[in-house]
């Protein structure tokens, strides 16, 4: 089926991040990703949800190309800040009452693992200022100080082109 | 004594369809709230005020307000213990959670309103039903077709129904019956979807069974 991240574990093959992501914590019990505490583990599937579902789906090449082959080029920045928008401003809701260092607490849970990639690297390739959203600016900054997160950054992967570090290798072209 | 469950609902919304069948399983009696999704009712202040992210569906369940249909169907599943909506065996557990994201993420986003005015309004009405079949339908029901191959018995990931076939469920009749979409390419989703419609728990919660549904018929 061509997914990409796949995990292959054995004989699993199991794609789609959420999926993985939920399989490995079940799995693996060391450094849980979800809280014990019910109200607070549906506040990070929400959460995750919001990225997973109504962000990151908005962002996809072949429905960019879409619209700029159907709208107009420059409608394709309308329309990510407009989704992106939508997504941050119900995060910064719905993590309110819950955040610590990290998104629902001190402890980096489901939701930080989505939210970090969503924020990080990311938004330059878009124009997109995450000022406005104060708590989301908080925990950017915070992401970046966790060694986990920073190994799994793109320019500390193995495929990435030495020669572009530093360089924003992607646009809305 | 505990309160009632609620839940706010469109009838035609497959996310709210999704919570509908899971409540149904479980036999959890609940109180339907309807918000209508054409009105923008989901903007309204009072929901607001109760839900402050505006999604749809929204359970209340005393003082605890849920949305995201995946986060509220996960939390029934771990209050409400009857029938299981998860597999124990961790493999089969990790591909409902595929099967439900697949339908979550790469689907249902591009077949929800807003999209579909958007391209209704900026490229035109006759666009609508491309954006439909190419871009959702096709890789959603190929890629479907091939993941669920080692998979399926009755249902999806077996002969017990789980969360993917809740997730599956509503996006398969809502591709058949709202987009007239030809699953005839697709004779495991085919088979699904017939196998589902003679579920009680599903039948309960179709569109056209729910208090908001219209009366009198008409194109939506």
């Amino acid at each position: 089926m061509g997914f990409v991240p796949t995990l292959l574990d054995g004989d699993m093959v199991l794609a789609e991040s959420s999926a993985i992501i939920l399989y490995l914590d079940d799995k693996y019990p060391q450094h849980p990703l979800l809280p014990h505490d019910l109200k607070k583990r549906a506040i990070n599937y929400q959460a995750a949800n919001i990225i997973s579902s109504t962000i990151q789906p908005t962002l996809r090449i072949p429905i960019l190309a879409y619209i700029r082959d159907n709208i107009g080029p420059d409608e394709r920045i309308t329309w990510v800040h407009k989704h992106i928008g939508k997504g941050f401003a119900a995060l910064e809701i719905l993590v309110k009452d819950h955040a610590g260092k990290y998104a629902t607490g001190d402890d980096i849970c489901l939701v930080d693992v989505l939210l970090a990639p969503q924020i990080i690297g990311t938004l330059e390739r878009y124009n997109f200022d995450i000022s406005n959203y104060p708590l989301l600016s908080r925990l950017s900054e915070s992401y970046k100080q966790v060694p986990a997160i920073r190994n799994a950054l793109p320019e500390n992967q193995p495929d990435f082109p030495k020669e572009l570090k530093g360089i924003i290798l992607i646009r809305i072209y | 004594m505990t309160s009632k469950l609620q839940l706010y609902s469109f009838f035609m919304s497959s996310c709210s369809f999704r919570v509908r069948i899971a409540l149904n399983l479980k036999g959890l009696d609940y109180e339907y709230k309807a918000i209508n999704l054409f009105k923008n009712e989901q903007s309204h202040p009072e929901y607001l005020k109760m839900n402050p992210i505006g999604y749809v569906p929204a359970l209340v369940d005393g003082d605890i307000v849920l949305a995201d249909s995946f986060a509220i169907i996960l939390y029934l599943e771990e209050k409400h213990p009857q029938h299981p909506l998860l597999p124990r065996d961790l493999a089969k557990k990790a591909i409902n959670y595929q099967v439900a994201n697949i339908v979550a993420s790469s689907i249902q986003p591009l077949l929800a309103l807003p999209v579909m005015n958007y391209i209704g309004e900026n490229v035109g009405e006759d666009a609508k039903i491309q954006w439909v079949y190419k871009h959702a339908a096709k890789g959603f029901a190929a890629a479907l077709e091939i993941l669920l191959k080692d998979h399926a018995g009755k249902y999806a990931t077996g002969d017990e129904i789980y969360l993917a076939d809740l997730f599956l469920a509503p996006q398969i009749i809502s591709l058949k019956e709202r987009f007239n979409f030809d699953m005839s390419d697709y004779p495991l989703l085919s088979r699904l979807c017939e196998a589902y419609k003679q579920v009680p728990a599903i039948q309960k919660a179709l569109p056209e069974n729910q208090p908001d549904f219209p009366s009198t018929e008409g194109k939506i």
